[in-house]
């Protein structure tokens, strides 16, 4: 029997599974980035996603992907992502004091994981 | 007083950061608690180098004299002693001694005698030396071994306090103790510590309260009253119409940490992979399973130091023509700059550095807009010169004025003349500061960076009669 080709859902991007997503200094030497999951149903299936990975988060923001520190956070649906800063809080080229909208460039990220 | 309350440790925490404001009716409530001591924090890196390399506070001298008249009354009537961490901010001598020439100022004017026990965190540049050169400070990620030029190009250093030398104060008879650069948890902590309460709740009770009532439903209610016991701890709002509950008060371990489990503390680190937060009631949270781990004590450097200087200059854009191609303007401009620059300024030109900023477009991220943004509005438009000395960098602005106020949208078209909001134009910014230390002191005790100094304060004679 003919069937048609099975149409699968489109992936969604990250502040479509997000209730809110933050960056913070934390100290003048990191950046931590809080990714709150909208359900308990979300953080499963996208916590681990590849385009959240240590090494994806370092491209964004390029830095050494051997310093980028995750930390899923299941009691609270979230993920915690730290990363140093290209240079220390305050500099001569300082855009952002207190990392406070470092988060921006992950709400429209594209995620790869499908159900 | 049952034996459950007999064997817990109150800590009225007022606010996470002296100056904020603290509550006269909240420490009304906290004082019915029957706290064992009151403690807060008054410092951070928060806010950026300039605090500790000028020794400059955040919070204004009225605010700190506000909050501190209101502290030290509910001390006076508790009985209990008053601890302050980082005092001024930074925590260096000079903003201690801020702190300290307040703290003075209200006991005479409430006519109060007091014992205050002053402890000084900050340190010198030889003497980090020699322990530089001894194997005894080591790197934090992402930072390199520490060199002396690093520590050279430091106006202040601290080193951050652990509980021990608070706990030392208070058990000499402090009324009052003032510290220098501290963790934010080990000046909450310190008193639970010494009264015997479960090592990692109070740790753990501190970190929670380190932020006042940031832990809570409604931040604006700035106090709470942490309670250790020998089990675990128990947080609640000094606001009886505020709540804590198990999210609120568990979410508080991701605020500005790096490590949501794991907090590396003077003397040992504190892991909450474990801890079980649980609702007594609708406002109160209870925390059991929280653990510490000890290890050899070591204490945190902060170092920070003055850099080139700048002057700024804004202008506001409304004009479509230079809207629909906000990079190309921006770039034909930052060009145009810096050649006027190096024209007119010669040898100089080559140590000052032009940034300019379209705030509306991408100022904030410094990273391309992208192909489909529409465009603004209108950007503001900042323009940034800076220079080795206030004087070079003025100079630059002032020969930058007249392009960046004209600057053609097309080569070759009529001049316009873009809104500056202020005459003159360019506004003197200052010195840039730069944090300089991510380091760590090996010391075999916890007093060794440490030095108590101690200030009695008598009771104005007129005013002791009726007290």
């Amino acid at each position: 029997m003919w069937q048609p080709p099975r149409k699968s859902l489109p992936v969604p991007k990250l502040n479509e599974v997000c209730r809110y997503i933050r960056s913070k200094n934390a100290g003048p030497f990191w950046v931590t980035v809080d990714l709150f999951f909208d359900s308990g149903e979300s953080y499963a299936k996208y916590h681990d996603d590849p385009a959240i990975s240590a090494a994806a988060i370092a491209d964004i923001y390029g830095v050494d992907a051997a310093l980028v520190k995750r930390f899923p956070v299941p009691s609270l649906n979230m993920v915690k992502i730290s990363y140093p800063r290209a240079t220390p809080q305050g500099g001569v080229h300082e855009r952002d004091m207190h990392s406070g909208q470092q988060f921006v460039p992950l709400l429209q990220l594209q995620l790869m994981s499908r159900s | 007083m049952t034996v459950e309350e007999e064997q817990c440790v109150r800590v009225l925490v007022p606010a996470g950061v002296l100056g904020w404001g603290v509550s006269a009716d909240e420490l009304e409530a906290g004082l019915a608690l029957k706290p064992h001591a009151i403690a807060i924090d008054a410092g951070s890196t928060d806010s950026g180098p300039a605090y500790l390399a000028t020794g400059r506070t955040k919070y204004g001298r009225q605010s700190i004299k506000r909050d501190l008249s209101l502290l030290m009354d509910i001390r006076r009537r508790a009985g209990v002693p008053l601890l302050i961490g980082s005092c001024g901010t930074s925590g260096c001598d000079m903003a201690v001694d801020q702190t300290l020439e307040t703290t003075i100022e209200v006991a005479r004017e409430h006519g109060e005698a007091l014992r205050i026990a002053v402890i000084y965190s900050e340190q010198g540049k030889e003497d980090l030396k020699v322990r530089s050169a001894g194997g005894m400070v080591t790197p934090l990620a992402p930072a390199g071994p520490l060199s002396d030029a690093s520590l050279e190009a430091c106006n202040h250093i601290v080193a951050l306090l652990g509980p021990e030398p608070y706990m030392a104060a208070v058990a000499a008879g402090a009324d009052i103790v003032l510290g220098g650069r501290t963790t934010d948890t080990a000046v909450l902590a310190a008193i639970p510590l010494m009264r015997g309460a479960h090592v990692a709740a109070a740790w753990h009770a501190a970190k929670i309260a380190e932020c006042g009532g940031l832990c809570s439903v409604n931040p604006t209610g700035p106090g709470v009253m942490m309670s250790i016991d020998r089990d675990g701890f128990t947080i609640e709002p000094l606001s009886p119409q505020n709540r804590c509950t198990p999210e609120t008060v568990s979410a508080h371990m991701l605020y500005e940490n790096s490590d949501p489990f794991r907090l590396v503390e003077p003397g040992g680190v504190l892991d909450v992979t474990e801890a079980q937060y649980r609702a007594l009631d609708d406002r109160r949270v209870r925390v059991t399973g929280s653990r510490w781990e000890t290890k050899p004590y070591t204490m945190k450097l902060e170092g920070a130091g003055g850099g080139p200087f700048q002057t700024i200059m804004l202008i506001g854009i409304e004009d479509p023509a230079v809207l629909e191609d906000v990079d190309g303007f921006v770039e034909r401009m930052a060009r145009g700059l810096r050649e006027r620059v190096n024209r007119t300024l010669g040898a100089e030109a080559g140590s000052i550095d032009i940034s300019l900023r379209p705030y509306g477009w991408n100022a904030v991220s410094g990273r391309p807009a992208g192909g489909n943004a529409a465009p603004p509005r209108e950007i503001g438009l900042m323009f940034i010169a800076t220079a080795p000395t206030q004087a070079m960098a003025t100079e630059a602005a002032r020969v930058c004025n007249p392009f960046f106020f004209h600057f053609p949208v097309r080569e070759g078209t009529e001049i316009p003349s873009y809104a500056f909001p202020f005459s003159p134009a360019e506004i003197e910014r200052g010195q840039v500061f730069e944090f300089h230390l991510n380091h760590v002191v090996h010391t075999a005790s916890p007093f060794e960076l440490a030095r108590t100094r101690w200030i009695d304060v008598a009771a104005a004679p007129e005013k002791s009669a009726s007290a």
